[in-house]
């Protein structure tokens, strides 16, 4: 199997700030590949780079098994990028936007019609709409039926589901793995976590540098101690309060409950005794399963 | 190619679908020659003068009628004193006031000479000048009316001054081809600098420079659209010329539309490279209206003559193309003449237009910076 992308120690500065920082990562055909990641890791400037749209300070990186620096005009002909902003004509209309890159890319819209109509069709009834005028979750589709529109082998979304309701962040994320099948390898970065699992493949991407790369599951799993949730009322005085017990490794808020580790890795009478002396006495302790956000905080600990 | 025309089509649905774009590519010109042309005249018609006559005879009576009944002027107020001049001046009608001196039609038949004064508001400099050189113009006349009755034999040179290819000075022939070249590169320049800085701004940019479209291609595609928007818009101001200040064009239309053509041309390409120096929308109207408007209203000959400006002021100036469009274009329409007269100004248009082209392909950058 031929790696889409190959990546070795990478490196962009921006005067003294590093933003991205010796990565090294390879993605293979037709695979789903996140970069996870909170603002600011880093994403959007690897995005760039994969794209030709920038130049790496350092490293080397080979996309389609095509040079980013030398061979960028055959290599853009390949890529579907969608920008974290979506890049979209706000003034034409919804069939003029996909028109126009249609024609860019030197095709057709009807050529492309069937890789793209599972998405089309959701925003074809408002074809005559302005795309300023568009709900963010139309927007999205519409951006990427327009990244899409010249099938291009390599598609890049970056942070496609910001900003866009979680019923269509769902449906989005059904459609790229419906795009599988077409062969279309596919780079996505996200600031939520919980979309890590619908990924062949992540990558946690913290300040620039590459945490850990494997599939979702295999990162779960890396987790290394017994993990809990512990549930009160009072979340936040239950966080604070178990803080300070002195037998607690970390504590962070999770939904409505905290996801706690412990240096026994076991939960014994004292907490409970601890906690009714501190006040609370509602507490419910269940051992849980970590999820790829507990791992990212854990190993985010650890290098730090 | 398809792919050219394509972009080129994505231009002008931006251009027709804002209602704004369109106002400023038409609305403003025509406003502005209807303003140059009207309110920003500089001939005289209706100013006030105030009238002190010390003497009251014949002489003084006529000749104040004739100030009055010439059009340029109408009478304010009638001063007895010396003290009022300062007072009328200060109500704001009156632009000069005329004094004849004790006894002037006696003096003038006994002696052959008696004197009048012209006061002028001096606050309003040009006003004040035009104002004397017209009433000096009348006394002049009134004089020769005199003389001829008088049969005074006395050698006399009366110069007859006629003015070539604008025989009443008319201030027309002097706005309409300076609005033209003002509107011409102010237009050009910031329609096509914002469009490109609009897509940098709007995050489409960076979809464009990774399509499979050339600079080159995205560059032109930016310029067509505009350059037939103004032609169109030259077209419509030398007709609103034509039909509303009578303004003929003088010498050939085709070399005229040819070398606005020209000018069209090399200012969209400065707005181009306005735009691959300015990161965002703003920048690039400040740089366009700041960098190129007061220069071309202030140096470029347009209003002030850059024979009187300072020698370090005629240099800069040549660094400005609208400077040597303005010599073309009132060549052609005013005095008439055919391209010998006007090839060295061309030549150097084109020359500018090559270069900003030139830079600005160099200059627009294939990747984020």
């Amino acid at each position: 199997m031929q790696n889409v992308i190959e990546s070795s120690g990478i490196s962009k500065n921006f005067g003294t700030t590093k933003a991205l920082n010796d990565i090294s990562f390879s993605v293979n055909e037709s695979e789903v590949f996140g970069f996870i990641g909170p603002d600011g890791a880093g994403k959007t400037t690897l995005f760039r780079i994969i794209t030709t749209l920038m130049l790496p300070d350092e490293g080397e990186i080979k996309v389609l098994g095509m040079n980013c620096t030398t061979d960028y005009k055959e290599l853009r002909k390949n890529i579907g990028y969608m920008p974290g902003r979506f890049s979209l004509y706000q003034d034409l209309t919804v069939e003029e936007n996909l028109n126009f890159y249609a024609t860019v890319f030197g095709t057709t819209v009807e050529e492309n019609y069937e890789l793209i109509s599972d998405i089309y069709s959701h925003i074809e009834p408002f074809k005559k709409r302005l795309a300023g005028k568009l709900s963010g979750g139309m927007k999205q589709k519409l951006a990427l039926s327009c990244a899409l529109i010249h099938k291009p082998k390599l598609l890049v979304l970056d942070e496609p589901t910001t900003g866009v309701d979680a019923v269509s962040r769902s449906e989005f994320w059904d459609m790229l793995g419906k795009l599988r099948q077409h062969n279309i390898t596919i780079i996505v970065s996200t600031p939520y976590m919980d979309e890590a699992m619908r990924c062949d493949k992540v990558a946690l991407i913290q300040d620039g540098k590459i945490l850990a790369i494997d599939a979702p599951q295999k990162i779960r799993d890396g987790f290394s101690r017994k993990l809990f949730t512990v549930k009160s009322v009072e979340k936040y005085k239950l966080i604070n309060t178990l803080r300070k017990y002195p037998m607690t490794l970390t504590a962070y808020p999770f939904g409505d409950s905290v996801h706690v580790t412990f240096i026994n890795d076991m939960v014994d009478n004292s907490l409970f005794d601890y906690l009714i002396k501190e006040g609370i006495s509602d507490v419910v302790v269940q051992e849980t399963k970590a999820g790829i956000e507990d791992r990212f905080l854990e190993l985010m600990n650890k290098t730090e | 190619m398809k792919r050219f025309l394509g972009f080129v089509k994505k231009e002008f649905l931006h251009i027709f679908r804002d209602y704004r774009t369109l106002f400023i590519l038409f609305g403003i010109p025509a406003a502005q020659i209807l303003i140059f042309g009207y309110a920003v005249s500089m001939d005289i018609k209706n100013a006030g003068v105030a009238i002190l006559d010390l003497s009251h005879d014949e002489i003084t009576q006529k000749l104040t009628d004739k100030i009055i009944s010439s059009g340029f002027f109408k009478r304010t107020e009638n001063l007895l004193h010396y003290n009022d001049i300062d007072n009328v001046f200060k109500k704001g009608k009156t632009k000069a006031v005329i004094i004849f001196e004790e006894g002037f039609g006696k003096r003038l038949y006994s002696e052959g000479k008696a004197s009048l004064s012209i006061i002028a508001d001096g606050s309003e400099p040009n006003v004040a000048t035009l104002v004397t050189n017209y009433t000096i113009a009348i006394v002049n006349d009134f004089t020769m009316e005199l003389a001829v009755p008088a049969l005074n034999n006395s050698i006399r040179i009366q110069p007859e001054v006629k003015m070539f290819y604008n025989p009443n000075l008319k201030s027309h022939f002097m706005f309409v081809p300076g609005v033209i070249t003002l509107i011409l590169i102010l237009i050009c320049a910031l329609m096509t600098s914002v469009t490109i800085t609009r897509e940098k701004e709007f995050g489409t940019m960076e979809v464009l420079l990774v399509s499979p479209l050339r600079p080159i291609q995205i560059i032109l595609g930016k310029v067509i659209p505009y350059f037939i928007l103004s032609f169109i818009n030259v077209l419509l101001i030398l007709a609103l010329s034509w039909f509303v200040f009578g303004l003929p064009v003088k010498g050939s239309i085709i070399l005229l539309l040819a070398e606005c053509m020209l000018y069209i041309l090399m200012s969209l390409t400065l707005g181009i490279l306005i735009s691959t120096v300015s990161k965002n929308m703003q920048q690039a109207i400040f740089i366009s209206l700041i960098g190129l408007m007061l220069p071309t209203i202030l140096l470029s000959g347009f209003i002030f003559p850059i024979e009187n400006m300072p020698k370090v002021y005629d240099y800069v100036s040549m660094i400005l193309p609208p400077r040597y469009f303005i010599v073309i274009i009132k060549n052609i329409m005013i005095k008439g003449t055919g391209l010998i007269y006007i090839w060295k100004e061309t030549l150097i248009l084109i020359v500018m237009t090559l270069f900003f082209i030139g830079l600005s392909v160099r200059k627009f950058k294939i990747r984020l910076e």
